[in-house]
This record gives structure tokens, C-alpha cells and sequence, in this order.
């Protein structure tokens, strides 16, 4: 629990860092840093977008799984790092 | 056997079938079907008694014929003549050659009479040459007569040709010629003879084979060229049926929520192994990724970055102030400077201009009668009208300085030379404001004292408003009020220059200064004085006559006439010496003249619009002490330029001291940077902190919280008049000259001279005021000596802030304040060093005077210079920036 917090911590005190969100295989958020009602969007739709992302790359190559999502856009970057049960996403706002 | 016939008609029907191919002249049928040469008669019973040819008794079928006598006939018709039977044939009796007539008894009435007369004799012979034949076969065959009684075998007749021998003739085969007769012999040997047979070609002789080839005869060859056909087209015809299901639609609604663990679980999931497992995999990939993210943008299209900048930088054709209008008036303006302008907050293209005497003290003095019988005025401009102002606004002297209130733009506050604060209400003049930027339609103002007949000579004259408040003078100032601002609606200002949050949210307060040393603070509301007066006022408000006022002011600030005094009174004793310094320009922190910035213009005027009512200032009241609460978050300090050039830095908080004397501190800090008198001090539209201050040869920036010093000290080539910052472009200002000339100052691309210059006029610019219009549309208003108003627009790269320009001067600033602490930091360096450099050359001196020195000495001198050197080393290499200590000399 302690190194968890303690990374979260880590990786909420860099440069730009909005919000952190962890996410279970469902698509449930676990933890999150965000207020409840952006959290529940963010987890929502990630999670879908996550899945399509991963069919994609496994069904291209079999033996393939997708370890980093990043999604850029105009005003952030969406983060995510996908596992077998979990999601991390991160949101961070680099031109600063 | 014939059919029984009767004899008369076989005989009518022979002769009827010969006659009619014959053509002869007696067998033409007549008309009434009776051949020419019989004649129908009918006989009466006395005729036929007398003439012997009774019916059935002297004639019958067997003997129809009787013979008659011409004689007879002829004798009858002379007797009756009229009604003889005979009369119609009685011509034709007489014609008859003959002596005896034929009567033919008709018994099956042939003919429609009884009796028929035969007319010609051939006819006679032939009935009775048939007669007797009939007669002659009946008597021939009697037996056969009982059977067959009327059957008579046909007689054949004699031939009549109707030339149908010639026919039979043509067909006939004859011989045309004998025949001729041929007699052949042979030789007898030669029959029997056996036969020889030999071949022969068939090609070899001419004519030896006739051939006979088949041909196509054309005859049998029958082409079908039109044929009729019959055809019928029917549509195809199906019949289905089918049966659906009829659904209608039914209200039907969901409620989802996004699914959610208890707290519980999880509490649960964050402790799992699988999570920290999660967690540390995963961190570092997102280290990398967010350390990248800092490091560099990888998205960021350098070549489309450096575009923009570039085109702010090309096109130099485009960075003129071009002139759009000029504003002269022949009657008010002549002779006479503008002192102040100011933009309608609210209105469009409306701008007012402060007009004053261009006469020194002396002048002034001397001219004090004839002064007095022209009034000051303050011109209203509208840009579609450049030769008659539209609004002049009377003031008791020249007016140096004037706002309108950013809440209610209605209402004007102007310092006068001789330190009044004057007021004046326009409210009733601003649809003619409004009416002339529309349609030239302009209504009727709602001008108390006009009379119903003289409205449309009233409406052309440029009307003239005057003051509805002034401030007593003994209480005012007692110089010319060179500054005036509004204080801002988030607060007030009590008594002891305390800020109080402001209940009204409409501008209330003004503060205002002058070069009698003082800063004063003045309240539009009523006193909370004298409950009497009050209800008086309020009574005189509501029984509001319009011929009380002889001098059609409106009666806004009644309750201010007369008895106006300054809330509050701060002084600004020199921090050094005794005496004071005597301000020119204030600038506040919170303050409402400097912040139009293009943003700020749309929701100030959004702000104005949405308030319509203009609030009723008779009726506010001062609150007590009590009832307010302090706000702490208003910077209660001020900078204020002086007439010495000085920039004086100090709070406007009254104090009491020991003997409950109120009185204002001394002043924080102070700073001799012009080399003439403060004409501008003002803040930056982006940056609370930063201020401009222009005096003498030299423009300053100063930075708030930073006491060393300006930031920025610039000095230009001729004195400067005016200052003011660019209202869209964080970098930029703009500066007036005493020679006309308005310099245009880019911080970002030059600090020691101005980017730009440009002659506006002859004579010195006494005040540039920019606004914004539109985003499209910057106007710079600049005011000559000469008393004329020139518009220009600002061109688009003065308009158009490029490419975070804020953020470079904000960082330009951040770097000049480093500069400036580290010049500090090196001047005491300098001190310092410049006294050890000075002791030692003491010691020097006196090391000199000793011959002696001893080993310790020299050990100490040693370590002395050791040290010296020590000391050098390092400010050397401090100078030259190699020290990587605090001093940053890194340019980002």
C-alpha cells in the first residue's frame, strides 16, 4: 500500500500532472485523483478505448499485447498503461 | 314434273325473263310491274255481264282469253262515258289496229285487277298461240293430268342467241387447216437390225445436249411483307396478403449510473498484490514518458512556430498610425490646448476632450476678467460628425482631468484648475450620443427648459451641460487637480482610508491629487451628516420640478451641492526632509482607468449595458464604520509621480498618533529618477505590477515589490509629454513628444530606443488615450497644443500581441529584476572591495614606514595578500560569470 501511494505520489509531482486514475479490468475506478464525476467519464470511455486498442494489436499479431497508450491532444496528453487487471492513466498538460 | 304453276304466270315469266335481255321496244317493264303491252282492268259484274266475260261462268282459268270487238269496247265508253271500266285504256283502244281486243281473265290477280287487256296484236297472237297449247297438252295427257295436275313437262322453245355461241366458238377446238398427211418408208432391211451403241461426249458437237438447269423460279418465291398479328398484352397480376404486427410506441426510460466500488472494495483492491505487481511494472514506463513530455515537445511543428513570428516582424509598410480622423472645433478649441481626453466607456466613436487655456500663470492672471466671461467647456466628439461637437460640458474653470464613472457612464467627474471636483449627469443628453453614431434619426432630448415651439432650432445647437455638483472649495484642493480616477465598485474607502467592501457595486468613491501635497478621497453619496437635511432632500427629490433648476442641471447630486468635502485627506510628507512632495500622477493597484485591455472593453461595455437603471445617488448613504467589514486583500499602496521627477511609493492608510490627530505615514520609499516633472504614471493592462512612469527625458518602468529601482530606464531624444501603455500588446507603449511626435516602444525588440516614430502634429501631444473598438478596429486618440484631436488607428502589428508575448516580457521583467538585484548586490561588492582595496593600501602605506618586518609579519602579509588575492579571484570570476553560484546570467 505504502510503495503504491508512494508512487502515485511520485508520478502526481511532475512537471504538468493533472490527474492520476487507477482503473480495474472492468473499467471500475480504484483510485483516482480527479473529482467523481470526471472519474467516472475518464474511466468509462479509457476503458473502451483500451480494449479496442489491445484487440487491435493482438489481432494484427497474435503474440503481440499493448503495453502504452498515449493520446495526445491539443490541450493535454492522456497517458494509460494497461495490464491484465488494471489501468493506470495519466493525465498531464506538457506545454507549460 | 313441273310444280303446279299457273299458266299465266309461266307465260307472264317467260316473257318477263325474254323481254328484259331483249330490249326490244314492247318488253320494257313498266313502272307498276305489268309488261307495256298489258294493261290491267277490272271489270264490274254489269260489265262483265254485258260483255260476256263473266267470272268463273264465261271465263275461267282454262279459258281466261275472251275476244272482244273494238266496236263493242268503243260503243261502251260513248255510253258511260265517265265511269266505264274502260276509261283508263280508252286511248289506247282507239290506237289498236286490230278489230278485236284480248281481255285476259287474271284470276290470281297478277296484275292487282280481275282482267287484264292485251294492247298490242303480237301480245294477242302469243296468248293465244300458248292457249292453245296449254289447251292442246292438256288434251294429250288427261290420265296424267288427274295427278299432276298443274306439272307440265317444259317444251323446249326455240333458241334465242345472245351470243354466247362465239364463246363456245373460241373454246372449240377446229381444225383451222386440213391436215396435212406424211408418209415415212424405211428400208425393210433395216428394221430389226441389231443395234450399235457408241458414246459420244455430249460438248463435242453444238448443240449435242441441251441443258436443262434448274433455276430459282421467282415465281415461288413469296416474301411476306405485311402480315397481321394480333397481339395482347395483359399486366401480370399477383395477389399476396400479409399480416403485421401493429406496434405503437410505448414510453420507456432508463436511469444509469457508472459503476462504482464501496469504499470497502476498494480498500481491498489497493491492498492486493496484484496492484503494487501493477504499479511497479508500470511506473517507470510513465517516468519515461512524462520526463519526455518536459523535456521536448515532439508535436510541435518548429517551422510552422517560426512562421508566425516572422510575418509580426515583415511587412513594415503596415506598422504606420494611420489617420483617421481629426477633431478641431473653431469656437471652443481656439487658442486653447486639450489637457485631458477620455473615451465614452460605453458608446462608440463618442470621445471627450478636456479644453483649458494655453496661457502661463502670469498670462493667466493678467487675462483673469476675460477668462471669466468664457466658460471652460469639455467637448463631446462623435465620429460621424468631426465639426460640431455634440455635448459641451460647462465647468467652472479649466478642467485638467477628467473620468467618466466605469458603472454609470452617464455620470463625469472632472478636477478643476482651481481644485474643485466637479459633476456633471448627462443622462439626459445620451440618446443624442447614441441617436448621432446610428441613423442620423435624432430624437428629442429630454432638456427641461426647452419650450414646445423651439424644439427643432434647440436640437441642432450643440447643447451645453452644466454641472450638477461641485466641491466646496475651502475643503478641496488647493492647486489644480492634475489626477482624477474613480475607485473601483469591489471597495471603498472609509475614513481613515481603510478599504471596505463595497455594498453598492457601483463606483462611489474617487480619489483624486494635486500638487498642494495632497491625495483626497471623495464620496459621491450623501453625508451621513444631519438626519434633517436629508429628509429635506428627499423630499425636494421626489417633488421634482424642472423650472426649480434654473440652470437645467439635472438634480443628481443635489445633495452634494455646496457642502462637498473630501472623505478623507492623505498628505505625502517627504521621507527625508520636512516638507512634502507635491504629486502630479497617482496610480493605484486597483484602479479603473488602466485596465482596457481589448478583453476587458467587451465586458466592461457587457457590464454597462446590463445595467440600464442608473442607480439614484441621492439615496445612497455612508455607511458606518460598523457596518462594513475590511477588505485585507486591497494593496492600499500607490505610487505617486511628483513635480520633481521623484517617484514617491506609499499607503494611503491614515493613521492616529498619540494625540489622536490623524495623519498619514511617511511614504515607503522614494526614488529621484526624471529629470522634469511626472507626467504619467500608469499600469500595465496585463500586469498589475508594472507601471510606467514618463517625466523629463526619460521613461521608466518599475516593477511593484521591487524597491531597488525601475526595472527600465530609458531616456528618449526630446522631452517626453505623455505616456500610455498599448492596450492589446503586453510589450508595447506608446510616448508622446513635446516636437509632435508619438515614438511607439516595443520592449521585446528595443529598450534603449523606441521602434517607431512617427510625426503626428507641429506642436507638443498633451495626451494619447488608445481604445479598443473591435478587435478589428484599434483608435489611438492623441490631443495636440494646438487644441486639436487626432484619431488614428493602430495598425495590426501594433494591435496583435505575437506569440506568447506576454509570457516573453513577463520573463523579460523576472530578468531585468535578477539584473537589477544583481547590480545591487554588485555595487556592494564594490563598496566593499573598494574599502578593502583602500585599507590596504593604509597598511601599505604604513608597512613602508616599518623597515622591519618580522617573520610573523611577513607570514601575515603573506596570508594577507593571500586573502586579497583570494577575494580578487573570485569577483573576477564572478564577473565574468564563471562562478556557478546564485547570480543567473543564463538567458532562457
Amino acid at each position: 500500500m505504502a510503495e503504491v501511494e508512494e508512487t502515485l505520489k511520485r508520478i502526481q509531482s511532475q512537471k504538468g500532472v493533472q490527474g492520476i486514475l487507477i482503473v480495474n479490468a472492468e473499467g471500475i475506478p480504484i483510485k483516482t485523483t480527479l473529482d467523481s464525476s470526471n472519474t467516472a467519464q475518464y474511466a468509462g470511455l479509457i476503458h473502451q478505448l483500451v480494449m479496442k486498442a489491445r484487440s487491435t494489436v493482438r489481432e494484427i499479431d497474435p503474440q503481440n499485447d499493448l503495453t502504452f497508450l498515449r493520446i495526445r491532444s491539443k490541450k493535454n496528453e492522456i497517458m494509460i498503461a494497461p495490464d491484465k487487471d488494471y489501468f493506470l492513466i495519466v493525465i498531464q498538460n506538457p506545454s507549460d | 314434273m313441273s310444280t303446279r304453276r299457273p299458266k299465266s304466270r309461266a307465260r307472264v315469266d317467260s316473257k318477263g325473263k325474254e323481254k328484259k335481255p331483249d330490249a326490244s321496244p314492247s318488253g320494257s317493264v313498266a313502272g307498276s310491274g305489268h309488261p307495256d303491252d298489258v294493261f290491267p282492268l277490272t271489270l264490274t259484274s254489269a260489265t262483265q255481264e254485258l260483255f260476256g266475260c263473266r267470272c268463273d261462268e264465261d271465263v275461267t282459268a282454262d279459258k281466261p282469253f275472251k275476244l272482244l270487238r273494238k266496236e263493242d269496247v268503243l260503243h261502251d265508253m260513248r255510253i258511260s262515258s265517265a265511269v266505264s271500266d274502260f276509261s283508263p285504256v280508252k286511248q289506247l283502244v282507239l290506237d289498236y289496229p286490230a278489230d278485236e281486243l284480248l281481255l285476259a281473265y287474271d284470276r290470281d290477280l297478277i296484275y292487282g285487277s280481275n282482267f287484264y287487256l292485251v294492247l298490242t296484236v303480237e301480245a294477242k297472237d302469243r296468248h293465244l298461240k300458248s292457249l292453245e297449247a296449254v289447251g292442246g297438252e292438256e288434251a294429250l295427257e288427261p290420265e296424267t293430268s288427274d295427278l299432276f295436275t298443274a306439272q307440265n313437262t317444259p317444251e323446249p322453245k326455240s333458241w334465242i342467241s345472245l351470243g354466247s355461241e362465239k364463246e363456245i366458238d373460241e373454246e372449240s377446238v377446229t381444225d383451222s387447216r386440213p391436215r396435212l398427211k406424211y408418209r415415212i418408208s424405211r428400208v425393210r432391211r433395216a428394221f430389226g437390225a441389231p443395234i450399235r451403241f457408241s458414246d459420244r461426249n455430249a460438248a463435242e458437237t453444238k448443240d449435242g445436249y441441251i441443258e436443262c438447269t434448274p433455276y430459282q423460279d421467282k415465281n415461288f418465291i413469296l416474301k411476306q411483307m405485311k402480315r397481321h398479328c394480333g397481339v395482347q398484352a395483359i399486366p401480370n397480376f399477383k395477389s399476396s396478403s400479409t399480416q403485421t404486427r401493429w406496434t405503437y410506441p410505448k414510453n420507456m426510460c432508463t436511469q444509469y449510473e457508472p459503476r462504482e466500488f464501496s469504499e470497502e472494495e476498494k480498500e481491498n483492491c489497493l491492498l492486493s498484490k496484484e496492484l503494487k505487481h501493477f504499479i511497479n511494472l508500470v511506473g517507470s514506463r510513465f517516468d519515461v514518458a512524462i520526463q519526455k513530455n518536459e523535456i521536448m515537445d515532439v508535436f510541435l511543428d518548429d517551422w510552422k512556430a517560426l512562421s508566425e513570428e516572422d510575418t509580426s516582424y515583415g511587412g513594415k509598410a503596415d506598422t504606420h498610425l494611420k489617420e483617421y480622423q481629426s477633431f478641431t472645433d473653431l469656437h471652443h478649441s481656439k487658442d486653447k490646448t486639450i489637457s485631458s481626453i477620455s473615451w465614452h466607456p460605453t458608446i462608440n466613436g463618442v470621445i471627450a476632450v478636456a479644453v483649458t487655456e494655453r496661457l502661463s500663470f502670469e498670462d493667466r492672471i493678467n487675462a483673469f476678467n476675460k477668462l471669466l466671461l468664457n466658460p471652460s467647456v469639455i467637448l463631446f466628439w462623435s465620429f460621424s460628425d468631426p465639426i460640431n461637437p455634440q455635448l459641451l460640458l460647462e465647468c467652472p474653470d479649466d478642467v485638467f482631468s477628467f473620468e467618466f464613472c466605469p458603472s454609470d457612464p452617464n455620470i463625469i467627474v472632472g478636477g478643476c484648475m482651481n481644485g474643485q471636483v466637479v459633476l456633471w449627469d448627462i443622462s439626459a443628453h445620451v440618446e443624442r450620443l447614441q441617436g448621432t453614431r446610428s441613423s442620423g434619426e435624432k430624437k428629442i432630448t429630454a432638456n427641461n427648459n426647452k419650450l414646445q415651439g423651439f424644439e427643432d432650432k434647440r436640437e441642432n445647437e450643440t447643447s451645453l451641460v452644466r454641472y450638477c455638483a461641485v466641491s466646496s472649495i475651502e475643503h478641496g484642493h488647493k492647486a489644480p487637480i492634475t489626477d482624477i480616477q474613480w475607485l473601483p465598485e469591489t471597495f471603498e474607502v472609509s475614513r481613515m482610508g481603510v478599504p471596505m467592501e463595497n455594498m453598492n457595486g457601483i463606483c462611489v468613491q474617487i480619489v483624486t491629487c494635486a500638487p498642494d501635497c495632497c491625495v483626497m478621497f471623495w464620496d459621491i453619496r450623501a453625508p451621513r451628516v444631519a438626519a434633517q437635511t436629508l429628509a429635506d432632500q428627499k423630499m425636494q427629490k421626489v417633488e421634482e420640478k424642472p423650472l426649480e433648476n434654473p440652470h437645467g442641471a439635472p438634480n443628481t447630486f443635489k445633495h452634494l451641492k455646496l457642502t462637498w468635502k473630501p472623505l478623507a485627506k492623505v498628505s505625502l510628507p517627504n521621507m527625508d526632509t520636512s516638507g512634502e512632495y507635491s504629486p502630479l500622477k497617482i496610480s493605484l493597484r486597483d484602479n479603473t482607468c488602466d485596465y482596457h485591455t481589448a478583453i476587458n472593453a467587451d465586458r466592461a461595455q457587457l457590464n454597462a449595458e446590463g445595467s440600464d437603471l442608473a442607480p439614484d445617488y441621492s439615496l445612497l448613504r455612508m455607511p458606518s464604520a460598523k457596518q462594513h467589514k475590511p477588505l485585507e486583500d486591497i494593496c492600499t499602496q500607490f505610487y505617486a509621480g511628483t513635480e520633481d521627477g521623484e517617484i514617491v511609493y506609499t499607503d494611503w492608510k491614515l493613521e492616529k498618533d498619540d494625540s489622536g490627530r490623524i495623519f498619514s505615514t511617511k511614504p515607503s520609499h522614494h526614488f529621484i529618477i526624471h529629470d522634469g516633472l511626472v507626467n504619467t504614471v500608469r499600469r500595465s493592462p496585463f500586469f498589475k505590477d508594472i507601471i510606467l512612469t514618463v517625466g523629463g527625458w526619460t521613461i521608466a518602468i518599475w516593477k511593484e515589490g521591487v524597491m531597488n529601482g525601475p526595472i527600465i530606464h530609458s531616456s528618449c531624444q526630446k522631452k517626453c509629454t505623455v505616456g500610455y501603455w498599448s492596450p492589446s500588446r503586453p510589450a508595447v507603449f506608446f510616448i508622446g513628444m513635446e516636437d509632435g511626435n508619438i515614438e511607439v516602444w516595443d520592449l521585446l525588440e528595443k529598450t534603449h530606443e523606441p521602434s517607431q516614430t512617427q510625426n503626428i502634429t507641429d506642436t507638443q501631444i498633451t495626451c494619447i488615450k488608445p481604445w479598443v473598438i473591435s478587435s478589428k478596429q484599434h483608435l489611438l486618440a492623441v490631443s495636440d497644443h494646438l487644441g486639436s484631436l487626432h484619431i488614428l488607428e493602430i495598425p495590426w502589428t501594433l494591435r496583435r500581441p505575437s506569440r506568447n508575448e506576454k509570457l516573453s516580457v513577463d520573463t523579460y521583467f523576472e530578468k531585468e529584476v535578477d539584473r537589477l538585484v544583481y547590480f545591487e548586490k554588485r555595487t556592494e561588492m564594490r563598496a566593499k572591495e573598494k574599502k578593502n582595496m583602500e585599507a590596504d593600501e593604509l597598511r601599505k602605506k604604513m608597512e613602508t614606514i616599518l623597515p622591519e618586518k618580522t617573520e610573523k609579519q611577513i607570514s601575515e602579509e603573506a596570508k594577507k595578500e593571500y586573502d586579497d588575492h583570494l577575494s580578487l579571484e573570485k569577483v573576477i570570476l564572478k564577473d565574468m560569470g564563471l562562478q556557478p553560484d546564485t547570480d543567473n546570467m543564463a538567458d532562457i
